[in-house]
């Protein structure tokens, strides 16, 4: 039964701070680091005002504030961080460590250019970074969003068959500093929602004793290797059993991709975050004009859906893959793995790569259109990399 | 080492679930060089003993016993520090069947 939820006119830092408010971490340890600091901070004030039960370790850099979460969370500890770009970069080597090491952390990322030149505003750069490192990643388009996917990402890290740990990512200032309306559950909902963990293989369990980090060579590290595979492909399997139950109390849907105006159109934008707002606001005008555009919005890009990406691309005439970040002499991440998904599609589309908004360069509704109308005219080249916004 | 395991037999993230395990790590299949001991020589000054790093030298109340040629990795520090030339280093390829 879907609960009476609050609203709020809160950012997208704030609706994070909000839900690890109410999931009442065991441990947060955090660097602060521009976008992403309200989110500390804000949590920063909870525990000062007594409203959660939480440690907070402030640390003195993010690569201590990944150990320290590992840490925590090798003890049985609920613990999440949150970081950005280079936070996120300094923190890379603990971010493998933290998947390989099977640890249900949460984390909200707040999505922002990895320097240099050094740059504050939002691209996807930082967590692309960390694409092959193990973590479930999930994309919001807003503040609501963030909120939501919050909990639906800790209820999948903790699940047995998967304990691994997950990011939930959100646009630097875009999302993070934008105030927008977000419905809350209430807190005994969550609380109910996330329930309490199934603490396994705990390092103060001193009864069953465990080693964490042991070396692992050649013998059985590819053993190890094969079993987050499987770990991947678990939460690939559980997400939407996890989302149906936060639906029923929630009322939201959320599903690997958010397919919008999809049924009859013949030309398809694929994108991540935040410009998936601006893409439908293009998309409706577009319809307007009796165009038949429509949009796959991508909530979910690790693991990979790239059955669902085949099911929705399958046959359309054009599609046109946004990416915020790039891969300096081969394709933009998003766009080489839809296009490499689409290899084995009956009816293959024409597709096209499309980088826009690094450094937080603004993507306006006309840049949209521009992309569309070069599907409409059947304008798209499967090897070529194209710019939007970006001065010649 | 015993029988090597699959990938789904085994605990999660490299973690050792039990106590002790590395005794059953035989490290002495890396030896190249095998220390090899001659009783009428040895004095029992344990110096042996003191030195060796992976105490694979066997002893009951003072008295040398020999090599544990499991865990000894022949490092060959015991026959440098034997005052009466009591252990003498030989390839391993010696003692191939």
């Amino acid at each position: 039964m879907v609960v009476e939820q609050k609203k709020l006119a809160i950012t997208g830092a704030e609706a994070a701070a909000y839900a690890m408010r109410q999931i009442n971490p065991d441990v947060v340890a955090a660097y602060p680091i521009t976008p992403q600091t309200p989110i500390v901070e804000k949590f920063a004030q909870y525990v000062a005002d007594g409203l959660v039960d939480t440690e907070m370790i402030p640390v003195e850099s993010e690569h201590s504030a990944m150990s320290a979460v590992v840490g925590a969370a090798a003890a049985g500890a609920r613990a999440m961080t949150a970081t950005s770009a280079n936070g996120l970069a300094l923190m890379h080597e603990i971010v493998y460590i933290a998947a390989s090491s099977r640890l249900p952390i949460v984390m909200p990322v707040v999505n922002r250019a990895l320097s240099g030149p050094i740059n504050i505003h939002c691209d996807h750069s930082d967590t692309m970074a960390e694409r092959d490192s193990g973590w479930v990643q999930l994309f919001a388009e807003n503040s609501q969003e963030v909120y939501d996917l919050i909990f639906i990402a800790l209820k999948l890290a903790e699940n047995e068959d998967v304990r691994l740990p997950v990011m939930v990512n959100q646009d630097g200032f875009i999302i993070s500093h934008g105030t927008e309306i977000v419905e809350v559950l209430p807190d005994e909902e969550i609380k109910k929602f996330v329930g309490e963990q199934k603490i396994m293989y705990s390092l103060l369990d001193t009864k069953n004793p465990v080693t964490y980090g042991p070396l692992d060579l050649y013998d059985y590290y590819f053993e190890h290797k094969r079993q987050q595979v499987e770990a991947m492909e678990n939460a690939r399997k559980l997400f939407p059993e996890i989302t149906k139950e936060y639906e029923a109390i929630s009322g939201r849907k959320y599903s690997y991709v958010e397919p919008y105006k999809l049924d009859d159109a013949e030309y398809v934008m694929v994108a991540l975050g935040s410009t998936n707002g601006t893409i439908k606001y293009v998309v409706d005008k577009m319809r307007q004009e009796g165009k038949k555009v429509g949009l796959l919005k991508i909530t979910m890009y690790r693991p990979f859906p790239k059955e669902e990406i085949q099911y929705y691309l399958n046959g359309r005439k054009g599609v046109v893959v946004l990416d915020r970040s790039l891969s300096f002499g081969a394709e933009a991440p998003l766009y080489a793995e839809i296009k490499s998904s689409l290899y084995e599609v009956a009816v293959k589309p024409q597709i096209g790569s499309y980088v826009y908004g690094l450094g937080g360069r603004d993507i306006t509704p006309d840049m949209i259109r521009k992309a569309f109308e070069d599907a409409l005219k059947g304008n798209l080249v499967a090897d070529e990399q194209r710019y939007l916004g970006l001065r010649e | 080492m015993a029988e090597l395991k699959g990938w789904k037999d085994i605990p999660i993230g490299g973690l050792i679930t039990e106590p002790g395990s590395s005794k059953k790590f035989k490290t002495g299949s890396w030896r190249v060089m095998r220390p090899v001991y001659d009783r009428s020589k040895c004095i029992d000054c344990m110096m042996c003993w003191l030195i060796c790093p992976d105490m694979a030298i066997i002893q009951e109340d003072g008295v040398m016993k020999g090599i544990n040629y499991d865990y000894c990795k022949g490092c060959g520090n015991c026959a440098n520090i034997c005052p009466k030339n009591a252990l003498e280093m030989k390839p391993e390829t010696d003692f191939q069947d």
